[in-house]
């Protein structure tokens, strides 16, 4: 026996198809250096993200050195015995301009995109634990359970959306405040992931249903059973191998879809509260900043270009993913109904 | 096919009736109320007649007397609007809305779906290499952005449309496009996924090997198994694009059904919640009726199989 084949999943077979994806690669390999630069900075970031200059002509345009030459930013009289480093950084305060109150664009959005990744992967995680769970239970249960659960997705499908949100938010915001000890930033934070998460497990719950049904009746699987396999046993030897890849992607996909979501209840004022920004909360204020007499190009084109790259480079994640893992097989013709039935853009 | 759409259509009555009472759960359970505003307040006797008044005193009472009146086509006050009953605030906006989002839909499936076979067929050549670019661009731009960005250019630069507004032919084409675009992203995506499942089928091989001209072998038997994902799309899609965007009406100035859906939440004004939730749960599960009997008609195993 020359070689051990210890790859039940196929994980390195996939992980080798998603690396020959050039498009896939490029777009992990930038978020990840992405994430690395924000994390980098955050302690900078931290102190700076809300420093107001309005002493100074405010919405200055970008510049490659600094145009407000503050105390505030890191700058002073000492400034030729600092380290390079910290040099560096004050020169970068300016590079992406300045907003209407003159704080720095650059140190804005970089914090920003933690919390827009945050928000994001605190909803994928919200529906891969509810989405995968109820859908399953839903599909094991079969006859009656299974009816009432869908029938409790459709109900929550039918609502509409933006007023579930906002419903959430007034609903929620002050007793949790109250729990955390006055922490209202925080609780307004937890609400809008929650919020956003619990609209998003939906979809994730009728994929997982539909695929737990379509591998129940496979032949393999009777096949288990018919071997003596107990519930148990082909749950987590025969069902859960095989949902990994869905949830997977799912998942990813996802992602972007909760950071538009949020940009889009930041373009309607309920999204994350300022000072705190998100990418979207930026694209949102600097599309509102937007009027005829002046054209403050930088305050809208950054944040939109951030924000679309992003979203861009998590949908081709997702989609190399969907290729790798190969989870258009032959179940995928029922998923794909259930879930084109259950997707919707937001707008 | 008509026991189908029976049950089919009760079984919608009965989400509507379940959405319609958690949302009633969720407006009485809400603290504050529309006639406590921040920086009004109103003796407590003064607030309890006007509660009373409108029933909403008694949450169950409410709830019948609503649904009685919704029933009718009579939804009552609002609490925010003067002068305004909820029946006077839809009629007045829904049309509006309605009116985009068909213009919406209709350009989402006239682009959508020739987009996403041509990609099919000329699978990871140029073509659907860049169209999935663009196709990636309309999901993941907010309309927000795109919006703006039409109404820049083809309202302040070039100035063939007007800026905002409501009134003429002219206010039409820009907030139906820039609805259009994710649902035409959507249905793109949909539309190359299914005819690349489907023209690697048996039954596709078999017309291609007696003779059959690619054009109908793709267009008439790929497309038509190809479109079933995009039908059960088109449900919910059209009945959100017809219910109104608060984003496009927002960057255009529309007087549409959308803003009513936020605004309603954000003064609490119960009826007009309720009201809101309620026209958008009948175009749901009226526009799902309509793809359940159009799926029926593409794909006739159905009726059998449900």
């Amino acid at each position: 026996m020359g070689t051990r084949v210890r790859d039940r999943l196929g994980s390195r077979t996939a992980w080798a198809r998603f690396r020959r994806n050039r498009a896939a690669r490029a777009s992990a390999v930038a978020l990840v250096v992405l994430t690395g630069v924000c994390l980098a900075t955050l302690p900078l970031s931290v102190k700076w993200y809300n420093v107001q200059e309005l002493s100074q002509a405010v919405r200055h345009a970008p510049s490659a050195g600094p145009v407000v030459p503050a105390a505030s930013f890191g700058a002073g009289p000492d400034d030729a015995t600092r380290s390079p480093w910290r040099r560096a950084a004050h020169r970068s305060v300016s590079w992406l301009g300045h907003d209407d109150l003159g704080r720095s664009l650059l140190y804005r959005l970089m914090p920003g995109f933690l919390i827009s990744l945050a928000v994001g992967l605190a909803a994928a995680l919200m529906a891969v634990v509810l989405g995968t769970m109820w859908g399953a239970t839903a599909a094991l249960a079969g006859g009656r359970i299974d009816l009432l659960m869908m029938r409790v997705v459709d109900v929550l499908y039918g609502l509409p959306y933006i007023l579930s949100v906002i419903l959430l938010k007034i609903a929620l915001t002050r007793p949790l405040a109250t729990l955390l000890g006055g922490h209202t930033r925080t609780a307004e934070l937890i609400i809008l992931i929650l919020a956003i998460g619990g609209v998003s497990w939906l979809t994730m719950a009728r994929v997982i249903r539909g695929q737990v049904l379509f591998l129940r009746a496979s032949l393999y699987i009777e096949a288990a059973r018919a071997a003596g396999g107990g519930s148990l046993y082909i749950l987590r030897r025969h069902l859960l191998p095989n949902l990994i890849g869905p949830i997977v992607v799912y998942a990813t996909l996802v992602v972007p879809q909760a950071i538009l979501q949020e940009s889009f209840l930041s373009f309607l004022g309920v999204g994350v509260q300022p000072p705190q920004a998100t990418w979207g909360s930026l694209a949102a204020d600097g599309v509102r900043l937007l009027n005829p007499v002046r054209f403050d190009w930088w305050l809208v084109v950054f944040p939109c270009a951030a924000l679309s790259v992003t979203l861009l480079a998590l949908n081709f994640v997702g989609d190399g993913l969907r290729d790798a893992l190969d989870v258009r097989g032959k179940p995928m013709s029922r998923q794909r109904l259930d879930a084109s039935r259950t997707s919707r853009p937001q707008c | 096919m008509i026991r189908l759409l029976a049950r089919r259509l009760l079984a919608g009555m009965a989400t509507i009736l379940c959405i319609y009472a958690l949302t009633f759960a969720m407006v009485v359970s809400l603290p504050g109320n529309p006639f406590q505003q921040a920086d009004r307040s109103m003796p407590p006797e003064v607030e309890q007649a006007l509660r009373a008044r409108y029933s909403m005193d008694n949450n169950w009472r409410y709830f019948r007397e609503f649904l009685a009146g919704a029933v009718q086509l009579d939804f009552g006050p609002t609490f925010t609007y003067a002068d305004w009953t909820c029946n006077q605030i839809i009629a007045e906006a829904l049309p509006v809305s309605v009116l985009i989002g068909l213009l919406a839909m209709l350009i989402a499936v006239q682009v959508g779906v020739p987009v996403g076979v041509y990609s099919a067929v000329r699978r990871d050549r140029w073509f659907d290499v860049t169209t999935l670019a663009f196709v990636l661009l309309g999901i993941s731009l907010p309309t927000f952005v795109t919006g703006t960005a039409l109404l820049t250019v083809f309202a302040v630069y070039l100035q063939i449309a007007p800026v905002g507004g409501w009134g003429t032919m002219a206010h039409l084409p820009l907030p139906a496009l820039t609805l259009s675009l994710p649902f035409t992203a959507y249905i793109a995506r949909l539309t190359r996924i299914g005819m690349l499942d489907v023209l690697g089928s048996d039954f596709i091989r078999t017309a291609r090997a007696k003779g059959l001209a690619p054009r109908v072998v793709v267009w008439k038997h790929a497309l038509r198994v190809a479109f079933l994902p995009v039908l059960s799309f088109l449900g919910p899609a059209t009945a959100q694009a017809m219910t109104g965007s608060f984003v496009v009406e927002k960057v255009f100035g529309v007087p549409g059904l959308g803003q009513h859906f936020v605004n309603a939440a954000l003064n609490l004004d119960a009826g007009l919640i309720m009201s809101t939730v309620l026209v958008f749960a009948t175009m749901l599960v009226a526009f799902n009726l309509l793809v359940d009997v159009l799926y029926a008609w593409l794909d006739p195993r159905i009726v059998g199989a449900v």
